[in-house]
């Protein structure tokens, strides 16, 4: 901080960095969370009751783009970031609606996969290891949605009230928890989907 | 947050998008080709997603030893021991006890 900074600035930026922490105490519990889940389905995943496993029901195209989108959209998060400190509002608003539309498209799919699986018998209730799965990626993609409707809320409030000290770092939580969700699903791809392929 | 944002400039975030895409592409393709055996296989896929883990702490959210707060890198060493414990004790128990039933 320059000393040209006022002491009112300085107080907000305190506030700021403790609302920082406090959010990534949360994504911490979060992740532990996810890490939970993960010990539950590799604890199950050959529990199939003689029902279907990963083989006969991923499918590498499918998880491949879902990754594709994901990894993509935390980068335009990121562009949006880069945005919000030249002040620059309509850039911002316009990463932040390239990743609402690559994140609802991520949703898409999985909703898509899933409805599939449960229209072949494979839904939750066929074994062990089906429960585990739709815990695990529901979860996330549970996550996914909710950071939509921030992006919106975030986006709205952007438009209403311009990139404002608070607003800037509300998008900055957000970033937060955009690109710890790719991190979760990081774990997803490896652990569930490339593993059950095999 | 802090004064260190040459560093979290558009080059951070475009070095781990290529890294991240690498490090997708690398276990994709093992998979895809059954270019190795099933054990060597797992094994790149581990390595290549906790690699692409850090890459996305480094570059994505910025984390690092010398800008991030003391307090972030002390909730995170938590959250790792925690994790190990909660996840090693587990697998640790699940195992044990399907090898005393299975047989």
């Amino acid at each position: 901080m320059s000393a040209a900074v006022t002491a009112h600035e300085s107080e907000a930026a305190e506030t700021h960095e403790q609302r920082a922490l406090g959010f990534w105490l949360y994504l911490m519990g979060d992740a532990v969370i996810f890490a939970l889940l993960f010990a539950t389905y590799v604890i199950m995943v050959n529990n199939t009751d003689g029902g279907p496993g990963g083989k006969a029901l991923f499918n590498l195209r499918n998880a491949g783009i879902e990754t594709a989108l994901l990894l993509v959209s935390s980068t335009t998060f990121g562009f949006a970031s880069l945005c919000t400190r030249t002040g620059n509002r309509g850039a911002v608003l316009f990463w932040l609606l390239v990743t609402f539309v690559l994140g609802a498209g991520f949703v898409f799919l999985e909703l898509r996969e899933f409805a599939g699986m449960i229209r072949a018998g494979a839904g939750p209730d066929r074994s062990g290891f089906l429960s585990a799965f739709f815990t695990l990626v529901g979860t996330h993609g549970l996550h996914v949605s909710m950071g939509l409707t921030w992006i919106l809320i975030l986006s709205g409030q952007v438009m209403m009230k311009g990139l404002s000290v608070p607003v800037t770092s509300r998008l900055f939580r957000l970033g937060l928890f955009w690109h710890f969700l790719d991190i979760a699903w990081v774990g997803i791809f490896s652990i569930v989907y490339l593993p059950g392929l095999l | 947050m802090e004064n260190h944002k040459s560093e979290h400039g558009l080059s951070s975030y475009l070095i781990g998008f290529v890294l991240a895409v690498v490090l997708t592409a690398i276990p994709f393709y093992v998979v895809i080709t059954h270019a190795l055996p099933p054990q060597r296989t797992l094994l790149v896929i581990g390595i290549a997603a906790i690699l692409q883990i850090l890459v996305h702490l480094r570059f994505f959210l910025h984390l690092n030893f010398t800008s991030t707060p003391k307090e972030n890198l002390l909730a995170i060493v938590f959250t790792a021991v925690l994790i190990f414990i909660m996840v090693g004790g587990s697998f640790w128990i699940m195992f044990d006890l399907h090898s005393r039933m299975a047989i």
